[in-house]
């Protein structure tokens, strides 16, 4: 698990943003962050609408302006910098194609603005439209083709000027949910062909993880986490990327056994306490908050042969969603857990009677190092 | 081929909205076209109607008399041709000062925030509210030698002798540029307020500087609302009579005033119809150019 991580400090720090933040009339869409980008690297930054990753982004390309702090491309202080002169290219959401130039023209736009060559413009269009697999279409305008194509186009144009920094704003936005997958990987495979460090923007928990090296996790201008998609997952650092990364069972409660080789928290949603299988720093009596994946909670008709960590509840909803099914169990205390169960076996009508089904009386348990101990 | 089966399914509700305005134009411009067609190809004569019919029947004799003699006559006097050519020129000139003042202001509006936007539209379109008439009195009374201009300039000691603006072919286009600025500018504002904000950024991340996006992005986009603007504005000036009358002189007769006094003052109402058909064929061939751009545009938009 710390692998990516020690991968990532060996490498060359490209972008540095520190302390940044970006005030919009007395609001801080951007507050204090500090982050460093490795070159080479992909860095997703995810958060909900509204959190301040757009205002983050534009203010790297220079379209808004920091309030305070201060960004450093490859040790070179970006702020006097207007767009057009810093050695970054933006994808935008919309993709932003020239609707009045071919395919070919709008990728030759940027290489013109630096007085190149024309037969070099014209080698470097070829080779960005091959790399994109968009040749056959040079001499079309953008709203002669797909959704899926424009965006190549769009990912050509913002590449073919070498960017020491990529920004990529909501990539997928605009496309479907089939076309988004293959595209999500097929830009990774480009990006890593190109070998372009790249910023990018999004909401989509799912795109961030299959794309990026490094999340950041951003919430009301804040940057709360960072590190690779598994350690945002599995080890999150609040409440807030606990439940904004995927879903999870947040059982609110307080330390009240503290030992070096374990602990137990005592929440209100369970009759017996959380048993932890290694020491936290803390001090009994502190509030905390336990958090646990649905897929690392286990469902069974019959009581779990362990001490700690199970209770009795009753099967409210099951939400089939092919691959793998949750079922809701209510607890006595009111509380629903999540458990997420694998469909490992097809399902068949005749196994309907073993099946845990609505209504069942059942057995909610996990390990003792699932949990995570989240202390804000 | 698949829009074209389309278009042919009965649609009464369709049929009707559109004969509405078709029926409008056969009745308020085709019709009296017709008529005035007619009426060029008649003799004066001192009657009522004071033109001859074309079609004749006398001692079993159709006779249909087509009188050319009207548009010889345009050829032949040179009157006529410098009446044309002051016209285009003037309407010509006009129509390129309205585009160099109006783009700029349409631009401006187009970047303010909504609400003085709005604010700055009612300022371009609140002096029509007046009538037009008025407004060119207005302007007699500015420029004309002891008018306010001329006063004004004096009392700054710019100028010790008044200038003479009143009868000039300046004061015609001081005034035809200022009745029709407003056509140009909410065209070409139209057009700029749709663009998308993000292609600027995207050219200024390209490294385009401000003044080379305008003039790669923005300008090219807007050509649509350029080329209204500038119908809106050349089509009218061409015929304008009005504002020669009041603010021109001798200098800058238009075929606006020779139509008129063709026929109010010589009463020859077939040569005046022959003025007013060869200028309407002279403003028609700019007018199918703009149609068929307009449609180019559209199917582009189509498509999209």
């Amino acid at each position: 698990m710390a692998l990516p991580e020690n991968k990532a400090k060996q490498k060359k720090v490209q972008l540095q943003i520190c302390g940044v933040s970006k005030d919009f009339d007395g609001t801080l869409a951007v507050n204090n962050v500090d982050l460093d980008i490795y070159q080479g690297e992909i860095f997703a930054l995810l958060g909900a609408s509204g959190c301040g990753k757009t205002t983050l982004l534009r203010m790297l390309a220079g379209f808004e302006k920091p309030s305070a702090g201060s960004i450093l491309l490859e040790g070179e202080d970006m702020a006097r910098l207007a767009p057009y002169q810093r050695p970054m290219n933006m994808m935008f959401q919309s993709y932003a194609l020239f609707p009045h130039m071919t395919v070919e023209n709008n990728i030759a736009f940027g290489l013109k603005q630096d007085r190149m060559p024309k037969q070099q413009i014209a080698d470097k269009v070829a080779e960005v439209l091959g790399l994109v697999q968009m040749e056959a279409y040079a001499k079309r305008k953008p709203h002669q083709l797909s959704g899926g194509q424009q965006q190549r186009v769009a990912l050509a144009r913002s590449l073919a000027k070498s960017p020491k920094l990529l920004l990529l704003d909501e990539p997928m936005g605009a496309l479907d949910k089939k076309l988004r997958t293959r595209m999500q990987l097929e830009i990774v495979n480009i990006l890593e062909k190109v070998g372009v460090t790249c910023v990018m923007v999004t909401h989509d928990q799912e795109e961030a993880m299959t794309m990026a090296d490094r999340v950041g996790i951003m919430n009301a201008g804040i940057l709360s986490q960072v590190g690779s998609p598994m350690e945002v997952y599995e080890r999150p650092n609040s409440r807030m990327t606990a439940e904004f990364i995927g879903s999870v069972n947040l059982f609110e409660g307080e330390l009240v056994v503290d030992e070096v080789g374990y602990v137990e928290i005592a929440s209100d949603s369970l009759e017996s306490n959380i048993y932890i299988a290694h020491g936290i720093v803390g001090s009994e009596g502190m509030a905390l908050a336990v958090a646990i994946r649905p897929e690392k909670i286990n469902i069974s008709r019959t009581e779990p042969a362990q001490a700690h960590n199970k209770a009795r509840g009753v099967v409210e909803d099951i939400a089939y969603l092919g691959s793998h099914s949750v079922y809701h169990v209510r607890l006595p205390s009111g509380f629903k857990v999540l458990a997420s169960v694998a469909n490992s076996n097809r399902q068949i009508a005749s196994d309907e009677q073993q099946r845990i089904t609505w209504g069942d009386e059942v057995f909610v348990s996990w390990s003792d190092s699932c949990a995570v101990v989240l202390y804000s | 081929m698949k829009a074209a089966a389309e278009r042919k399914i009965w649609r009464p509700g369709r049929s009707l909205v559109i004969a509405v305005p078709f029926i409008w134009l056969l009745l308020f411009f085709l019709a009296p076209f017709a008529i005035v067609f007619k009426i060029s190809f008649a003799e004066s004569q001192l009657a009522q109607p004071p033109f001859t019919n074309l079609v004749e029947w006398a001692e079993d004799m159709l006779t249909l008399s087509l009188n050319l003699f009207n548009y010889k006559d345009l050829v032949e006097y040179d009157l006529y041709l410098k009446g044309y050519l002051t016209s285009i020129k003037i309407a010509f000139f006009s129509t390129v000062f309205c585009l160099l003042l109006g783009y700029p202001i349409a631009y401006v509006i187009s970047r303010m925030p909504p609400h003085t936007r709005n604010v700055c539209l009612m300022l371009v379109i609140m002096p029509s509210w007046t009538s037009f008439l008025v407004r060119i009195y207005a302007w007699m009374g500015i420029l004309k030698g002891n008018g306010l201009l001329n006063n004004l300039l004096l009392w700054l000691g710019v100028i010790d002798q008044p200038l003479a603006i009143m009868h000039t072919p300046t004061a015609v286009y001081i005034g035809i540029v200022y009745a029709y600025l407003p056509f140009m500018v909410l065209p070409i504002y139209a057009n700029l307020v749709k663009h998308d904000h993000s292609l600027l950024e995207a050219s200024a991340d390209l490294g385009a500087k401000p003044w080379t996006s305008f003039l790669r992005i923005t300008l090219p986009l807007s050509i649509g609302g350029v080329i209204a603007g500038s119908m809106l504005v050349f089509i009218p000036a061409v015929g304008e009579f009005v504002i020669p009358e009041l603010l021109g002189g001798p200098n800058s007769i238009m075929i606006g005033k020779l139509l008129w006094a063709e026929f109010f003052n010589a009463r020859n109402w077939p040569g005046a119809a022959a003025v007013a058909v060869v200028m309407l064929l002279l403003l028609v061939l700019p007018l199918t150019l703009f149609h068929r751009y307009q449609a180019r545009d559209l199917e582009g938009r189509e498509d999209a």
